[in-house]
């Protein structure tokens, strides 16, 4: 086990309306097989020791499949690493003497809650206009009663891995969420059980989107890059498609 | 129509338009270079081009009109587009990304160059007297040091903006498949890059060759 001494930019902002800076720390010793969240939870104790609030930021699981974490660090959504979410990243990636600046997630739609956490819950509002199925209750149907080509079945989960981070948003140079508003409705569209509200979903899903004040999708692939998971961006073309699709051709208004 | 307007209101609507009107110019934009290749084969070729180009009378207008129709829809847009992707993100990063594709992030100021050469032009050629002949009148626009090099400058501008259309146009209409996606990144760049040479190939004959369109 080595140890890395770090500085510290990190944007420190008490409240949503308060006005923030960077505040400027020295990390001490870390050891190199600490994961990112640890080395800030290092930090932390050390600040509430000596009487300091206590960096804010979102976490939960710390295996990378919850999508709470997530800040911008110099300039990466979940840092350096490709395909890696922030509670994953270890510090064997760093150097000694570097310095990280760390910045909460920046977008109109995502308001700064506290230092490094946003409010993510217009992606919630998203998915709740149109990113499920519709079920009837009843028996348990028996497994593959209904038949997918594995093809479809893979593209569909390969959509599904989308942990909702909002990385995509905080990379876009427009702050637009298409990437995951993609990974929602390709996930759902490709399947059987997702047809009969197929239509209706692409509209609502987008509609909600704009509203929301996401930007505009330039066809950059910046979210693809910082996508822990890799959702590739042929799930915006898939949702280019789905749109104009239920525009020209459907009833869905 | 509130139909109408409420899908080009959307974010990919709007995308559509982009992509249409974008496929539009690039289409003209072939059509123009194929045009303008007659200089090549010198002064007799090219005016004889323009002869013909004008005979065609009234469908030329009709031609125009419609083209400038799509330059607006093109610009109209991509202004909306512009201020509403500068307002989706308030508060800047303090470290921004290094490794930006430089075709994709200049889109606007790159289209913002095109506008300006696009006026230059018109006022060089379609609004010019018509004393001379075309061929003429190329060669003294742009055998003028001064204007020639603006029109380098602002060619290099229109191929770095099509190095990333070209592809970014099939990207919004929803084609993306493993099977081709190579082909179209790669196709579209060569396209790019050979429409941006052949374009550049004019005004740098005229720069540097006397004999050029004589
Ligand atoms: C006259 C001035 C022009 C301006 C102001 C302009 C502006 C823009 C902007 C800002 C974009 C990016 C839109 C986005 O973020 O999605 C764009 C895309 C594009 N432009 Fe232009 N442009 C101009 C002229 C042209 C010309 C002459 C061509 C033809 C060769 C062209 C072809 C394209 C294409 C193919 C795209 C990609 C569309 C897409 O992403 O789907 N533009 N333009
Ligand atoms: S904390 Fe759950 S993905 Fe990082």
């Amino acid at each position: 086990m080595s140890l890395i001494n770090l500085t510290l930019r990190i944007w420190r902002q008490s409240g949503p309306e308060a006005q923030g800076a960077f505040h400027t720390y020295e990390s001490g010793p870390i050891s190199t097989s600490m994961s990112f969240l640890e080395m800030l939870d290092v930090l932390n104790e050390r600040l509430i020791l000596s009487g300091e609030e206590a960096v804010a930021f979102d976490h939960d699981c710390r295996e990378g499949i919850c999508g709470m974490c997530g800040s911008v660090v110099n300039g990466k959504p979940h840092g350096p690493e490709q395909k890696t979410t922030l509670c994953q990243l270890h510090m064997r990636h760093f150097k000694d003497g570097d310095t990280l600046v760390i910045e909460p997630f920046r977008s109109r739609a995502f308001k700064l809650v506290k230092d490094l956490i946003v409010d993510r819950s217009a992606f919630d509002a998203i998915i709740a206009e149109g990113g499920y199925v519709s079920v009837n209750t009843g028996g348990t149907p028996d497994a593959n009663t209904i038949p997918i080509p594995n093809p479809t079945a893979e593209q569909a989960l390969d959509a599904a891995e989308c942990i909702g981070c909002g990385a995509c948003v905080a990379a876009c140079p427009n702050a637009s969420a298409m990437l995951f508003v993609g990974a929602k409705v390709s996930h759902l569209s490709l399947l059987p059980q997702g047809q009969p509200e197929r239509n209706q979903r692409a509209l609502a899903m987008v509609k909600k989107m704009d509203k929301l004040g996401f930007g505009n999708c330039g066809n950059e692939k910046r979210c693809e890059k910082a996508c822990p998971k890799g959702i590739s961006i042929s799930n915006i073309a898939r949702l280019n498609r789905e749109f104009m699709k239920a525009v020209l051709f459907s009833n869905e208004k | 129509m509130s139909w109408f307007l409420s899908v080009f209101q959307s974010s990919i609507g709007k995308k559509y338009i982009m992509a249409l009107s974008g496929a539009c110019l690039s289409f003209f934009l072939m059509a123009h270079l194929a045009g303008n290749t007659f200089s090549f084969l010198g002064k007799e070729a090219y005016n004889s081009y323009a002869a013909h180009l004008h005979s065609l009378g009234g469908f030329i207008h009709v031609l125009e009109a419609c083209l400038a129709l799509v330059f607006l829809a093109h610009i109209l847009t991509a202004i909306l587009l512009f201020i509403d992707n500068l307002s989706a993100r308030p508060t800047r990063y303090a470290v921004s990304a290094t490794d930006r594709s430089w075709s994709a992030s200049t889109m606007p100021y790159t289209g913002a160059l095109i506008l300006i050469f696009l006026v230059v032009h018109l006022l060089n050629f379609h609004f010019a007297s018509k004393m001379i002949s075309t061929a003429d009148q190329v060669k003294t626009v742009l055998g003028n040091p001064p204007l020639g090099f603006f029109y380098l400058v602002a060619l290099s501008g229109l191929t770095l903006h099509i190095s990333h259309g070209f592809w970014s146009l099939f990207q919004s209409f929803g084609a993306n498949h493993p099977q081709y996606n190579r082909f179209l990144q790669r196709g579209g760049l060569s396209m790019a890059v050979i429409l941006g040479a052949l374009f550049m190939l004019i005004p740098l004959l005229a720069l540097t060759t006397d004999g050029f369109l004589q």
